[in-house]
């Protein structure tokens, strides 16, 4: 699928961002790691063929959704959070508990998984393709999402104004 | 007609008191009208099966009704009428009908006579629903409802406390017995299964089973002697046998007519009519017919002991009941089938005869104390002389009735066991002789009080049925009793009539008659020496050996604490172990799960992710 | 010559996303983070997606991206409103003192 030089570089760069996002103290600073990590997720996308969906995630995700989380951060004028020290240990025990259990389950699923025999045609996720599909097959989802943002619009407004 | 007359028979008492409580509660004349016919028609159809039964070749009649009937349990609602049954039922209704109609005197000034008459009639049909069951099942239905109906009428005047409580002494007492009863019965129940041929509760079933396990030796003695001794627990309760016979002397309480059908003629006598009925059972053991023998001869001459002090007229009766039951226990003991079913017939006339007459002394005179009463002869002739046969009677002079049964008894204790023999003759002396101080004290002489001078005979309507009863107390001896009886085929003693025995008896009660005479009619009074040793002996005569004390002390000591440690053993450890702790160790339950409900979000996200691990865990496996 | 990259790797890197991010849920204290956090497992779940719809040629996994962020996107919304309106109560970001709801 992809060139493993490629593939290794961009996991790495992933996984250290996000480990950099739980880590962070300053809330500015996570934001921005995950930015790195979207960007290097986009990358990966490319290489898997999937552009559209690489394109709307640096073009979304990246940019408007992460854009807000940096705005509310400056609006609110977070301070850095003393993190690990005043938590209580046993969440972060339980925490870590819990992501190495995950990690685990993946681990077993991962080994097992093969490959299918008889691979299906290799489709390039362009924006064409995907939108054949988007707005034939799944047109009723695609309606619904579009009323799933206009509910999330009106209930921001709502919870967040002083007065109506 | 013949296979309806048991029911009728059974029934008819008990449509007169559903009548009576029907319709009859406000009209006292209609009440005593529908008693005395409920019972008339009842001994009607029992003379009719009398004379049904007399050929020789007339077979016993069983009539019954199925009421449950389950795989592994049939019961069945049913008469047995045989000879004994015939005989017995003839002496409840007879005695009985006379005592209804004497009662219409003797409780004429009673508000609540409605009331009396319903629960008489009641006592007849539970009394004859036991002489003419023929399962055990129906039997101990009828044995509960006759304890039933005593204890309605030795509290039929409930407002005295004295009778109230006698009312409840003799129904728990009669309780305490009727479980050891309820044990054998089960007993027998189960032994009955033993053969495999399912189990029944019959007599005839029962009898016909015994014989064959007993002939393949399929059963021990040792559980045969249970049996026989459990159900002898009944009898114990019924017909006062020591030592539970403290229910009879306070049972006087009630009514005149009540104790003279109830505990003299008929209920007491239902213990001894239950041994011959299932004779065969006691018969298989003889240990336990020496158990009941010995007990009968003991009660009889501790009763008659207890006879010699007592002064309430009633209770020297009781007394002299508890004694002549004794006899008829003793006699079955011995295996003396007909001479115990013999006594109990003479007895039942001559005992309800002496009732009646005491109660019409009483109604006269309205005291119960003989050193109250006192030359009743000339004012009171009919009761004088109806009195003086029964007491004749009872005392056994030739020719009335009890003569002949009593020397029965006897005879078959001469043969049988000397000792009981002996024992038998001297309760016969004391019999004469507290039997004569009555009579002496209570008709002879001059007045002994102001109430004695008024004394006055009572109306026909009581008088009719003392000269009724004394009838059959002077002739019964004639009507071959006896040989009616032998006719069932019963194994069992037979005594030919013995001369000696007879003659010895004889003179012990004449002797006691005649001390009695002495003593109270001629005021001969014994020397100082004599006076002081015999006073010794009235203590423990007139505490009647202080059974009633021990009984309150037992109960006292014995049940009260017991009862007070299970009392706290069910609040402490049932309720507080067992009911709270559950409740407390729902709510510590409770308490422990709250801790997961934090509030805070992470929290539940981590038991989230938790519960999705486990089931990738699980699914993955 | 290391071995080519497979499905099997793809699923391994999602895993470990997931993982961090879970992490990143439970242990930090300050809302907003949190939200964060929640961002890294939904883009595991979007790796996931894709990587299986390259491997199977199926499109719809990566449709199933696009709605994943559509939803994404909402929830920020919703939830950023949510902390603004917490800071504007109490001052307190910390999610350690959200517990009115206790037992």
């Amino acid at each position: 699928m992809i060139h493993p030089v490629l593939f290794y570089v961009l996991s790495g760069l992933i996984v250290a961002s996000a480990v950099g996002v739980i880590l962070a103290r300053h809330p500015l600073y996570a934001v921005l790691s995950l930015v790195v990590t979207l960007f290097s997720l986009s990358a990966l996308f490319i290489c898997l063929h999937a552009f559209f969906v690489a394109a709307i995630q640096v073009l979304i995700y990246a940019g408007a959704v992460l854009v807000l989380f940096i705005f509310v951060v400056m609006l609110l004028d977070m301070a850095p959070e003393v993190v690990f020290r005043a938590k209580s240990w046993t969440m972060i025990s339980v925490g870590t508990a819990l992501g190495f259990l995950i990690l685990w389950q993946t681990a077993a699923v991962s080994l097992r998984l093969q490959a299918p025999s008889a691979p299906g045609p290799v489709i390039d996720g362009t924006t064409a393709a995907v939108g054949r599909i988007l707005f034939t097959a799944y047109a009723l989802p695609f309606e619904a999402a579009s009323l799933l943002l206009l509910v999330g619009i009106i209930g921001a407004i709502v919870l967040a104004k002083k007065q109506l | 007609m013949v296979a309806a007359g048991p029911w009728i028979i059974l029934f008819s008492p008990l449509f007169a008191c559903v009548g009576i409580v029907l319709f009859g509660r406000k009209s006292k004349k209609l009440s005593t009208a529908l008693a005395i016919i409920g019972m008339a028609v009842s001994l009607l159809f029992s003379v009719s099966a009398f004379l049904h039964s007399l050929p020789a070749h007339a077979a016993a009649l069983e009539s019954s009704v199925p009421w449950v009937d389950l795989p592994g349990l049939a019961l069945e609602f049913g008469f047995l009428v045989n000879r004994p049954a015939i005989l017995m039922s003839l002496v409840v209704t007879g005695v009985g009908l006379m005592i209804f109609i004497y009662s219409a005197g003797y409780m004429a000034e009673e508000p609540g006579l409605p009331r009396y008459f319903a629960y008489l009639s009641l006592f007849a049909f539970s009394m004859l629903g036991i002489v003419l069951a023929n399962n055990f099942v129906t039997l101990f239905m009828f044995w509960e409802l006759v304890g039933a109906s005593s204890y309605l009428l030795i509290g039929y005047w409930y407002e005295k406390p004295s009778a109230a409580a006698a009312g409840k002494k003799a129904f728990l007492v009669n309780r305490i017995a009727d479980f050891g009863f309820l044990i054998g019965i089960l007993m027998v129940w189960n032994l009955s299964g033993v053969d495999g041929g399912g189990r029944t509760l019959n007599f005839l079933q029962l009898e016909e089973k015994l014989h064959h396990l007993m002939e393949i030796s399929a059963v021990q003695p040792g559980l045969l002697t249970a049996i026989a001794l459990l159900i002898f627990c009944g009898v114990l309760g019924k017909s006062a046998q020591f030592p539970l016979h403290i229910w009879l002397p306070d049972a006087m309480e009630g009514p005149t007519p009540v104790s003279a059908l109830i505990h003299a003629a008929t209920m007491v006598a239902a213990g001894v009519y239950l041994i011959a009925r299932v004779f065969f059972l006691f018969w298989a053991s003889p240990s336990a017919m020496a158990v009941i023998a010995a007990i009968g001869g003991f009660t009889a001459l501790f009763a008659a002991s207890l006879a010699l002090v007592e002064n309430d007229i009633k209770r020297v009766l009781a007394f002299s009941t508890l004694s002549q039951l004794g006899y008829m226990v003793m006699a079955l003991g011995l295996g003396g089938y007909v001479a115990g079913i013999y006594h109990l017939t003479t007895h039942a006339f001559f005992k309800a005869l002496l009732f009646l007459g005491a109660g019409s002394v009483i109604h006269a005179l309205h005291t119960n104390d003989i050193w109250q009463m006192g030359g009743l002869s000339k004012k009171m002739p009919a009761t004088t002389i109806t009195f003086l046969i029964a007491t004749l009677a009872l005392c056994g002079i030739f020719p009335l009735s009890g003569f002949w049964s009593k020397d029965e008894i006897l005879a078959v204790a001469f043969e049988r066991n000397r000792f009981l023999w002996a024992v038998g003759t001297l309760t016969a002396a004391m019999t004469a002789f507290y039997m004569g101080r009555v009579f002496c004290v209570a008709f002879l002489g001059a007045a002994r009080s102001h109430h004695a001078e008024h004394g006055h005979e009572s109306p026909a309507v009581m008088t009719g049925p003392l000269w009724a009863l004394a009838v059959p107390s002077v002739i019964a001896g004639f009507l071959r009793i006896p040989q009616y009886l032998h006719h069932a085929a019963v194994a069992s003693v037979h005594v030919e009539f013995n001369p000696l025995v007879a003659g010895i008896s004889t003179l012990a009660a004449a002797g006691g008659l005649a001390l009695a005479y002495a003593i109270f009619a001629r005021g001969i009074q014994p020397g100082p020496e004599a006076q002081r040793s015999l006073s010794m002996l009235a203590t423990p005569l007139t505490r009647k050996f202080w059974v009633d004390e021990i009984y309150g002390w037992i109960n006292q000591n014995v049940q009260q604490r017991t009862a007070v440690a299970l009392a706290w053993f069910e609040r402490t450890v049932i309720i507080g172990v067992y009911v709270n702790g559950v409740a407390k160790l729902t709510g510590l339950t409770g308490s422990l799960l709250r801790t997961a409900q934090t509030g805070r979000v992470q929290t539940y996200a981590a038991i989230l992710l938790g519960g999705l691990g486990l089931i990738l865990y699980l699914s993955l496996k | 010559m290391t071995p080519p990259i497979t499905i099997n790797h793809l699923i391994a890197l999602s895993g470990v996303l997931f993982a961090i991010g879970l992490v990143g849920v439970v242990t930090r204290r300050n809302v907003l983070l949190i939200l964060l956090s929640l961002e890294i497992l939904l883009s595991a779940a979007n790796l996931a997606f894709v990587a299986f719809s390259r491997s199977l040629g199926d499109l719809s996994g990566q449709i199933m991206v696009f709605f994943v962020m559509i939803v994404a996107a909402a929830e920020v919304t919703v939830g950023l409103a949510i902390t603004v309106l917490l800071s504007r109560h109490g001052g307190k970001l910390n999610a350690d003192e959200l517990k009115s709801l206790k037992w």
